[in-house]
């Protein structure tokens, strides 16, 4: 029964990511990978993973469709919808998908499993009970903080693509909606709870489900419905405070690691006394900052054109 | 043993109003009346299979969490059907 | 109960398989984006029985993505308006919509 379960929901991955790439039309494209992402996410929670599933959900299913069907939008009012791709490019990107998609397969089987030592006797010098908090903050905090800082180098990125003139306008196309709407109304009824949510992840991460990523992933999602309810106005870059906020979480995980290797151990080794208290100001820290660069990396950089024209 | 067969009734109630939600968004004739008929159908079996399960809950807390879970879902349907048929309106018009 | 909880969810799974077959016909972009808003549904009911099967702790993504089951729909109609960052609800519905798709409702009426 459970093997019917599992059978039927690869079926279900497989097949919307099948018609994500099959066909040449946009939008059903950006709609099946949002699907893609849910059925994902029901796949990690089967496997037990479900901090991944939590991830999954929130980024698949949520940031990276509203991403899509923003761009799509901005695409269709370019002009560019629904063209289809150039013929022959089709051909040598499938190719290349399939060739990647080989290889991994055969690194997969064809690479000796790597011998992983046991997590839970080392757990409990990690300062945290849940595994996963365990090894992104403590065991493999190095990989984390070159993680926090490829996110912030991407909102860099993505503010160089503002014009020139825009660079100190607010952040984002000027969102606006109707007041007293349904929009603005849901807009002001859901980041409360979300809020609530996604403090209680950070806070419940370190012994259970959850973590710095998953609960800023909460943040920046009801953040961004917020921000396109027009309840909350995007700030300009200049903006101090949002420069601290984006700034925040890798400082504050770089200066835990120079203070560790300050006292007399390692970069980034936390001493067990203490791990647990580092671990949660880093935690909070690290959130505010992912949470902030995910929304602003979704709405883009400062978009004045709907106004000026 | 009485919390089983209000789970298998429940949650086979829900299972019922899923499906007659699938098969009214495969039927139906046109935009408008899929919407209305996924929307409704939908979170009333979501309601049935969380308060099916809610039987085999073991602590309150969960309770708290599968209201919750239902709450929020009927709160992002009740927004999405709404606005969702604003903007198919205005293809229409626009269409013509 | 593990028995039918498997049947469960193997039904709602099926049913999402349903609605992707929607999601692919389309025909307008409101129908497949309303057919992946069902598939979010479905995906909450699935994760509350897989909850009931496995560990409970699984409430917890239920509710991750009950809570943001709106946020692709809202950057969809965000995305619908002429300058991709307008409400849907700003614009007046067209003369006559009432009774242009929901011919039984206007007959009620008369």
């Amino acid at each position: 029964m459970s093997l019917a379960l599992d059978l039927a929901l690869c079926a279900l991955i497989l097949g919307a990511a099948l018609a994500t790439v099959a066909g040449g039309a946009v939008f059903r494209a950006v709609i099946f990978f949002i699907t893609y992402g849910l059925f994902l996410a029901i796949g990690w929670a089967r496997l037990g993973a479900f901090d991944v599933a939590l991830a999954e959900a929130a980024i698949g299913a949520g940031l990276t469709g509203v991403l899509l069907l923003a761009a799509h939008g901005r695409l269709r009012r370019m002009q560019a919808g629904d063209a289809p791709p150039p013929a022959g490019l089709n051909l040598p990107a499938a190719l290349a998908g399939a060739g990647m998609a080989l290889a991994l397969g055969w690194a997969w089987f064809a690479l000796p499993v790597p011998a992983t030592p046991d997590i839970a006797q080392a757990l409990p010098r990690s300062g945290v009970g849940n595994p996963v908090t365990a090894v992104l903050l403590n065991f493999r905090a190095w990989d984390t903080l070159l993680e926090s800082i490829v996110l912030l180098a991407a909102l860099l990125g993505v503010w160089m693509l503002a014009r020139n003139d825009d660079w100190n306008a607010p952040l984002g196309p000027r969102y606006h909606a109707l007041s007293g709407g349904v929009l603005v109304n849901f807009g002001r009824f859901l980041p409360p709870i979300g809020l609530c949510f996604g403090v209680y992840l950070v806070w419940a991460g370190a012994d259970y489900i959850g973590g710095a990523f998953q609960g800023g992933t909460v943040l920046a999602a009801v953040g961004l419905v917020a921000l396109m309810a027009n309840v909350v106005r995007p700030p300009r870059v200049s903006y101090a405070l949002l420069r601290v906020a984006v700034v925040v979480g890798p400082a504050v995980f770089l200066l835990a690691g120079l203070l560790a290797a300050g006292f007399g151990g390692a970069f980034l080794t936390l001493p067990p006394a203490l791990a647990k208290p580092v671990i949660l100001v880093i935690e909070a820290a690290l959130t505010i900052s992912i949470a902030v660069t995910l929304a602003l990396l979704v709405i883009g950089p400062p978009d004045d054109a709907g106004r000026s024209s | 043993m009485m919390a089983d067969v209000a789970t298998y009734v429940l949650t086979a109630l829900g299972l019922v109003f899923f499906v007659a939600g699938t098969v009214g968004l495969l039927r139906f004739p046109d935009t408008f009346s899929r919407l209305h008929a996924l929307t409704k159908a939908d979170n009333l079996g979501l309601g049935f299979i969380a308060l099916g399960v809610a039987f085999q809950a073991d602590t309150w807390a969960q309770l708290a969490m599968l209201a919750l879970i239902w709450a929020l879902a009927l709160l992002a349907a009740g927004t999405v059907a709404q606005l969702v048929a604003r903007a198919a309106l205005a293809q229409v018009q626009e269409g013509e | 109960m593990t028995v039918w909880l498997h049947i469960v969810a193997l039904g709602l799974l099926a049913s999402l398989g349903g609605a992707l077959w929607r999601v692919w016909c389309g025909p307008s972009q409101a129908d497949r984006m309303m057919a992946a808003q069902l598939v979010g549904t479905g995906g909450v009911g699935v994760l509350i029985v897989l909850a009931a099967l496995q560990d409970w702790g699984l409430l917890v993504v239920a509710l991750a993505l009950a809570l943001l089951a709106a946020l692709a729909a809202v950057g969809f109609i965000k995305a619908q308006t002429p300058d991709g960052a307008g409400d849907p609800e700003e614009t007046a519905p067209p003369a006559g919509w009432q009774n242009r798709h929901a011919t039984g409702q206007a007959d009620k009426r008369a």
